[in-house]
């Protein structure tokens, strides 16, 4: 079974106040997403991305087309305590306490009284929040913060799919490398993870599967592995010292000089001269490496190609 | 079910009490007592007759104005910030929320009359000394009053489910005025004729009847009030607050949420 | 998606209900509420506190004050009671709050003025309240028709014509004041004079009420008119032919009448056997004097002749 199912779901608003124009904001949308996944869901901002959670959590209402998520329909209230959510920059209570929110929503989720404050303490910890006071009010937490107590009520339910509205915002490096730990983390527990972001490289590291999105529009979907296996025909030198860098210009290269070290991207072609160049010209070779394309290529190219039928 | 409507009324009962409303509260209530020590000094019959009508004018005044903004910063705003979101991204249904949220807000209106009246009695108490039987219509008094909180604050969540806060919180004035008059808009409706006689008799009875629910005046003269009178009131009170609970919870189930 | 069809059906049966619930409870709540209204209308403060109380919104405050006069006055009347103490001070802040308010003038001049229990028997009362009003309205000539009345109804035609002449002078005044200045001066208290004030108070009024009540006075003044009549035919028909004519129809038939008389509001007389007239329905056919069962009445001075 797989964890989400859309079939041609689709989101139109109508504009305006007196004429109402229709403004489109997801395009029928067919897609799958199997259980086990981290699947990313990538586009530029305005794409779509957070109407299509939305129209996935039952915040709003398809114009068209249906979905599933896991097997369910999608306001079958049985399928939401299996289902977590965290929105963009969320909002909570303001005068509630970290505990206090989470023992409230893990009530809302049916979890047993006994097994609450547990849950409560587990989630906190597992986040990064185990030393927050629990006196401290949430108007008083810091973006960061805000975005793990997100996250933690997202999971205290032990959802088996949870999905993620750019979990990586607004944190510090650390932060962003806590929470991509996290998700790793419940991947390992058997989760779907749908993760939405516009940060490639993290999605490069997480995901098993991306799809791109632009204007409302599924502009490709891809087994990351298989996007950054090919290998594009260049190869990148690294050198110390020397004064080759008109002679590898001349040849085609593109480089550039740190200090004493320097950096060329040449053509496989020229990759032989270009070594021989270096070593004429006194320099030490540091390393020679295939480069690999990115995520990124991978989405500026689905993202500037004709509109196509895509195939899953 | 019952579990869930009872956690988001507890929840929406805590956020309120702690959004420094309490505080405004036991201000008016200090400051009922020590306007009591002033009257002190006019003779001892017109006095009670002020402090009754005052008192109990202020607390109706006041309470609307709070349940009034209590209610859209515990709904209306929440549907427009996205607290909302995380809730009902849960296993609870919007009709449960809403009907949460009408017994978060009314506990808390009624608790905020609680201490009111408290500081209300205890104003009283300084001006006349002692407590006479016929105080007790003031409990009555009281009554209506929550009653009336109850019919506004259900009001409130109607208009939250589709409205701003703050047109929520024009619509719902508005409403209160209109209601105040009811009786006399009746009685207008009632001289009128042909087509805008329907539409004006339909209007006059759909706004809430907040007159019938003024006995300010007769219990400030020690007079009672019938029997009849408080359970007509009662009734009137559950029935029009479920309509509008009932109004909010179809719209809010097709809401598309920003 | 069925759970929302339900959920709507539900909440919407759960709507419909308690909405016509509580609109059906508003007609048990208005009657309870009658009672502590009046009393509460001892409450009301004096004109000038209300006056500043309605923050500038005079004009509504007065609408509903008037609205509430008139109410006070129907349910009373309706439930048989035949004082209205209140009556003066609700029609009094409603014309200091809008001295523009004609209608409740009239409406005073003619409710406050009646005796018991059409009215509230307070004629100089009535006669302040509607001094006030022409001195608000100084052009508007109107209003000496009711200010007139007043003094007619008590039987003090000269203080009568006085008012009359006063109106007459008023420009654009209409010359029927003038007629009943004169009138009233010549011959006080009579069928003509009655019905030309009648008619005038009837054409210049706004208020249903005040001119259903001068309509009622002009069918009684018929009726006054037609039962004597109608008698005196018969006793002459008795005279000539020597005996009592049993019903109308006969009479008809005799020739001396050409249909079956009818009074002004389309009823039939009945004749009975000792030669009176009598009318039918007399309790819709308030302010006759003439043709009511157990002979006529003593002719008071709450109408005219």
């Amino acid at each position: 079974m797989s964890a989400i199912e859309t079939f041609a779901l689709e989101k139109t608003y109508s504009v305006g106040f007196w004429r109402k124009r229709p403004k489109c904001a997801l395009r029928p949308l067919t897609l799958t997403v199997e259980e086990g996944e981290i699947f990313g869901y990538l586009g530029p901002n305005g794409a779509g991305k957070t109407t299509t959670l939305k129209l996935l959590m039952g915040l709003i209402f398809p114009t068209t087309g249906s979905a599933k998520i896991l097997g369910m329909a999608l306001d079958d209230p049985r399928m939401k305590a299996q289902v977590g959510f965290q929105p963009e920059q969320p909002y909570f209570y303001d005068y509630l306490t970290a505990h206090e929110l989470l023992h409230y929503y893990a009530q809302i989720s049916g979890i047993p009284a006994g097994d609450r404050k547990r849950r409560v303490e587990s989630v906190l910890q597992r986040v990064g929040l185990g030393d927050v006071s629990p006196k401290l009010q949430l108007r008083k937490f810091s973006k960061g913060m805000s975005q793990r107590v997100g996250i933690a009520q997202a999971i205290i339910h032990d959802p088996k799919l949870v999905f993620l509205d750019e979990p990586m915002s607004g944190l510090d490096p650390m932060g962003r490398r806590e929470v991509r730990d996290l998700i790793q983390s419940l991947k390992d527990e058997g989760k779907t993870i749908f993760f939405s972001t516009h940060i490639l490289a993290d999605a490069e590291a997480l995901c098993d599967r991306v799809a791109v999105l632009d204007k409302g529009e599924l502009r490709g979907v891809g087994v990351v592995a298989d996007l950054t296996s090919k290998v594009q025909g260049k190869f990148e030198v690294v050198w110390q010292g020397g004064s080759a860098l008109r002679a590898l210009f001349d040849l085609g290269a593109e480089c550039y000089m740190t200090g004493d070290i320097g950096r060329a991207v040449v053509r496989e072609v020229i990759l032989n001269a270009a070594i021989d160049e270096l070593r004429r010209n006194g320099a030490q070779i540091i390393s020679i490496n295939p480069v690999r394309a990115t995520l990124e290529d991978y989405f500026v190219e689905r993202l500037t190609a004709e509109v196509q039928e895509v195939a899953q | 079910m019952t579990a869930r409507i009872k956690s988001i009324a507890f929840n929406t009962f805590r956020e309120a009490v702690r959004d420094r409303v309490l505080y405004n509260l036991i201000v008016f209530a200090l400051l009922m007592v020590a306007s009591s020590v002033l009257f002190g000094q006019i003779s001892i019959g017109i006095e009670r007759l002020i402090l009754v009508n005052l008192g109990l004018t202020a607390i109706s005044v006041f309470g609307i104005v709070i349940a009034i903004f209590i209610g859209i910063g515990l709904v209306s705003k929440e549907i427009e910030k996205r607290t909302l979101y995380t809730v009902l991204a849960r296993p609870v249904r919007r009709w449960e929320f809403i009907v949460g949220k009408f017994f978060g807000l009314t506990g808390t209106l009624v608790v905020n009359a609680f201490f009111m009246a408290v500081g209300f009695f205890l104003a009283l108490l300084v001006v006349v000394h002692r407590f006479e039987t016929r105080d007790g219509w003031l409990l009555v008094a009281l009554y209506f009053i929550v009653l009336q909180f109850v019919i506004i604050t259900a009001v409130t969540l109607f208009f939250s489910t589709f409205s701003s806060p703050l047109l929520s919180a024009v619509f719902t004035l508005a409403i209160v005025v209109i209601g105040t008059f009811a009786e006399d808009l009746r009685a207008f409706a009632a001289m009128m004729h042909g087509v805008p006689r329907w539409i004006a008799m339909a209007a006059a009875h759909v706004v809430p009847n907040f007159a019938s629910l003024n006995v300010i005046s007769t219990v400030a003269h020690g007079n009672g009030v019938a029997g009849s009178l408080i359970g007509l009131n009662t009734l009137y009170a559950v029935l029009y607050a479920g309509a509008a609970i009932a109004g909010a919870i179809i719209i809010f189930e097709r809401r598309n949420l920003k | 998606m069925k759970p929302r069809r339900r959920i709507t059906v539900i909440f919407g049966t759960m709507l419909l209900l308690c909405i016509s619930g509580a609109a059906f409870l508003l007609a048990p709540l208005d009657r309870v509420r009658a009672r502590t209204t009046e009393e509460e209308a001892l409450y009301i403060p004096s004109a000038a506190v209300l006056k500043k109380a309605s923050l500038g919104y005079t004009g509504l405050m007065a609408d509903i004050y008037w609205t509430r006069a008139v109410q006070y006055y129907g349910r009373r009347h309706v439930d048989g009671m035949a004082t209205y103490p209140l009556l003066y001070q609700l029609l009094d802040i409603s014309t200091t709050l809008d001295p523009q308010l004609l209608v409740a003038y009239q409406f005073g001049s003619i409710f406050l003025s009646q005796k018991s229990p059409s009215g509230a028997g307070q004629p100089d009362k009535a006669a302040q309240l509607v001094e006030r009003g022409i001195a608000a309205n100084p052009s508007d000539w109107t209003l000496y028709y009711n200010l007139g009345f007043i003094y007619y109804d008590m039987g003090a035609y000269r203080e009568a014509s006085e008012v009359f002449l006063r109106g007459s002078q008023v420009p654009n005044a209409n010359p029927a004041l003038h007629v009943l200045a004169a009138t009233t001066a010549e011959k006080g208290g009579n069928p003509e004079t009655a019905r030309l004030l009648w008619t005038k108070i009837y054409e210049t009024s706004s208020a249903e009420s005040v001119r259903k009540n001068a309509l009622q006075h002009l069918i009684a003044l018929k009726i006054d008119e037609e039962v004597p009549t109608l008698e005196r035919l018969v006793r002459k028909f008795r005279e000539s032919t020597g005996r009592t004519p049993s019903n109308f129809e006969e009479m008809v038939a005799a020739g001396w009448l050409t249909d079956v008389p009818v009074d002004p509001t389309g009823q039939i007389y009945r004749l009975l056997p000792d030669g009176r007239v009598e009318l039918q329905s007399p309790e819709k056919k308030p302010y006759v004097h003439f043709g009511l069962p157990g002979g006529p009445s003593e002719p008071q001075t709450d109408t005219a002749p």
